[in-house]
């Protein structure tokens, strides 16, 4: 099986890391660990796009006497937009918990919705 | 000069807006400016609609890069109609606002709130105007993001959960998108939409391509809340601030549907995203969704979630026009979009009104709301047009989808169709019925805040427009034809 | 001897430093790896340090948060200011090439202002997420 060999490793860690994130956002019932999953989630895919601009033997993508092999630069540029992007759900996301919690006094997503349903 | 740059100022506008709002000391100045900036989008949105009109489009180099190398902006007639949804339901929403969110939100939230807003409007308008996908994702989050803080700024906690909640679906859509692209970008190095176009038919990696595909639209199918992926939508409706339940409902997953359409006909082309196999599935996932969210309207017993659910209904009617793959068909879905984003948006209106005083949509609180009876007219003109009554917007949506199922010889969905109508008659007179028919039980005065004036004209510009545009329907019908024979490659 | 004594004097030693790296990667680049979200992002820290070594009112007698929400505002002006000025000037949106004379002269300031802009947005909004939660645990 081509696929399951050594060149492929790295797509096969992404799609862990991906599974896990996921995994944690649908099956726990804590806010918490739900954003932290989906911090991971997000993670995943940076590594992906970085795992695309790798060329084999390629230096950083800074023009250098002595180098002529560079790293496809793009993904990264690309990357780091997105980084920032998760930054700013993340933190959107913990005010959020850190105001359910003032309103529930819980972060656990089955006590809120006994909460919700009794109200 | 400023008309080679009507485009950009589109988005420019309300980016520069934003931060002024955010720094301005009173809540009327960050209101003026959010109004003054919605009038001038609305001029321009108007102004580069006509100019793209019969077939144009108008390019735009960011920076001076020509593309593929720089981020291009392109302007058709298809987001040409898109970019005005955004801007009337802007403009009007915003003139509803300034009574309706003063009585839900402390007065010193008020500048944020409306910088917030205009961050929302940057995003929409960005994802309907650029022409480069990445940069699309980044709009799409930008909108998604604002989002999330707007929707937790309703006035009871579930808001929070339901912003919570958004958030994690959202967030997990665009990040699909963003496997996709990135999965497009490994096959074919490029991410500008039109170059992108036209390597996806020499690629030779179908399968990376294939996945790719697969992906972004799985994340755009979720953004836009198509049956069965529309979980998210009705508690963000349903507790959302009222001025933004109406936003939401007129742009957010329109927008989203603008991008599935997109993508699917000029990027990826009807060749290479089209096989049967996936425009049967589109046929009847639209049409589970009529079925499913027009069935659920009627069991609802909020106002407010009862027009979630038509949403979701009424987006499906959207996506079965979009699966006919005819020009009739598609036209009728994009005009579908418009019809039905001024038509949402003028009931969730009145819901807002009703619930100024109560602070609540709940039916029953709202019983036998005699005291404000000329809501009645806009309940009458929107419900009609949920319908599909002739003389209102959504009569002429379904009869162009009624006609695109009939030439294609689909008579199940025609019934479907038709179906769908009838159940929204009984989900329209449910609410009618409830608010204007039952006695009220304890007859509870009317205190509170009264709606402004705003407020009215707000409603009121919307209704003569479900009426207007469901008589006239050159204007709209002839933009929506125009974008559907190029996205086919059909020639007139 | 106070058990933060270290801290405050490690804190006190390498805050300086901290941001003349932070300066150092934003203005160095256009030349270099770098620009003005690390730069912000690094700013940020050196306020977070401060924070934890000093304490929460210390450090908004220095910083308040009013100051930081003009400031966050303040860079996305200037990022929207320069690419309006590129449009005033003839240009399309962000060209920078149109600001001065000499269109290299002209890439390098547009450039610099920009990445200016972004690093005071995202230097203040990572500063006042962080006091904002900061706040909000002493609260509740």
């Amino acid at each position: 099986m081509s696929l399951l060999s050594i060149d492929h490793l790295y797509y096969w860690v992404i799609v862990i890391l991906l599974m896990l994130g996921m995994y944690s956002m649908i099956a726990k019932p804590n806010l918490l660990k739900k954003l932290a999953g989906l911090s991971i989630f997000q993670s995943a895919i940076f590594l992906f796009y970085i795992s695309l601009g790798k060329q084999t033997g390629g230096t950083a993508p800074i023009i250098a006497p002595g180098y002529d092999t560079y790293a496809n630069p793009l993904p990264h540029v690309l990357m780091l937009t997105a980084i920032v992007v998760g930054v700013a759900t993340v933190a959107l996301g913990y005010a959020l918990i850190i105001r359910i919690r003032d309103a529930y006094d819980s972060m656990e997503e089955d006590q809120i919705r006994e909460q919700d349903d009794q109200a | 000069m400023i008309e080679n740059h009507m485009t950009i100022m589109l988005v420019v506008l309300p980016m520069l807006a934003a931060p002024l709002i955010a720094l301005l000391p009173s809540k009327n100045l960050s209101w003026g400016l959010a109004i003054l900036t919605a009038t001038l989008q609305l001029y321009l949105a108007v102004n580069v609609l006509l100019d793209v009109q019969g077939g144009t489009a108008i390019h735009y180099e960011l920076g001076g890069w020509a593309p593929p190398w720089g981020i291009s902006y392109r302007l058709d007639s298809l987001n040409g109609l898109m970019a005005l949804l955004v801007c009337l339901i802007n403009f009007v929403c915003l003139l509803y606002a300034k009574a309706s969110i003063e009585a839900e939100i402390p007065g010193r939230k008020l500048g944020l709130f409306y910088a917030t807003w205009q961050l929302v409007v940057t995003g929409l308008l960005g994802i309907v105007l650029t022409g480069d996908i990445f940069n699309l994702f980044v709009f799409l989050e930008i909108s998604s993001l604002s989002t999330y803080a707007l929707i937790g700024m309703g006035r009871q906690r579930q808001a929070l959960m339901a912003a919570f909640q958004y958030l994690l679906s959202g967030t997990l859509g665009a990040s699909f998108f963003l496997i996709g692209v990135g999965l497009c970008y490994a096959a074919t190095g490029t991410l500008n939409m039109q170059d992108l176009a036209s390597q996806i038919g020499q690629s030779d990696q179908p399968m990376t391509l294939y996945s790719g595909f697969a992906f972004l639209f799985t994340g755009l199918l979720l953004k836009a809340a198509i049956y069965p992926l529309h979980a998210w939508l009705p508690n963000v409706y349903q507790f959302s601030p009222q001025a933004v339940s109406a936003l939401l409902s007129a742009t957010s997953t329109k927008v989203a549907l603008y991008v599935v359409v997109r993508c699917l006909l000029d990027v990826f082309g009807v060749e290479f995203s089209l096989s049967r196999l996936f425009a049967d599935l589109l046929l009847l996932a639209g049409s589970l969704a009529i079925l499913f969210g027009s069935l659920r309207a009627i069991q609802q017993t909020d106002l407010k979630r009862l027009l979630a659910y038509s949403s979701i209904a009424q987006l499906g009617y959207s996506v079965v026009g979009l699966g006919l793959l005819t020009v009739t068909g598609l036209s009728g879905a994009l005009v579908h979009l418009f019809n039905h984003g001024i038509t949402k948006a003028a009931l969730f209106m009145g819901a807002g009104m009703l619930a100024l005083g109560p602070g609540t949509t709940l039916l029953t609180r709202l019983a036998g709301g005699t005291h404000r009876p000329w809501l009645l007219l806009l309940f009458l003109t929107g419900g009609l047009s949920l319908i599909g009554f002739p003389g209102t917007v959504g009569f002429i949506s379904k009869w162009m989808l009624a006609l695109a199922a009939i030439e294609q010889g689909h008579w199940w969905l025609l019934v479907v169709i038709l179906l769908g109508s009838l159940l929204a008659i009984l989900y329209v007179w449910k609410f009618i019925e409830t608010l204007y028919f039952v006695p009220q039980n304890p007859p509870e005065t009317s205190t509170g805040p009264v709606p402004g004036r705003g407020m009215w004209l707000a409603c009121g510009l919307l209704c003569l427009a479900i009426v207007y545009f469901g008589l006239d329907t050159r204007f709209t019908l002839g933009v929506a034809m125009d974008a559907a024979r190029q996205l086919l490659g059909v020639h007139p | 001897m106070r058990p933060d004594l270290l801290l405050k004097v490690l804190a006190k030693f390498l805050i300086p430093f901290i941001l003349i790296f932070a300066f150092y990667v934003q203005f160095h680049g256009d030349f270099s790896p770098g620009g003005g979200f690390q730069a912000g992002v690094i700013i940020s820290a050196a306020a977070v340090l401060y924070v934890l070594a000093f304490g929460l009112e210390l450090a908004e007698r220095g910083i308040p948060l009013r100051a930081l929400q003009y400031l966050s505002s303040t860079g996305i002006l200037l990022y929207t200011g320069v690419g309006v000025a590129c449009l005033l000037k003839g240009g399309n949106f962000l060209d920078y090439s149109v600001l001065l004379d000499n269109d290299v002269a002209g890439q390098h300031l547009g450039i610099i202002l920009i990445e200016l802009g972004v690093g005071i947005t995202v230097a203040s909004t990572l500063t006042l997420i962080f006091f904002t939660f900061a706040h909000w645990s002493r609260h509740s």
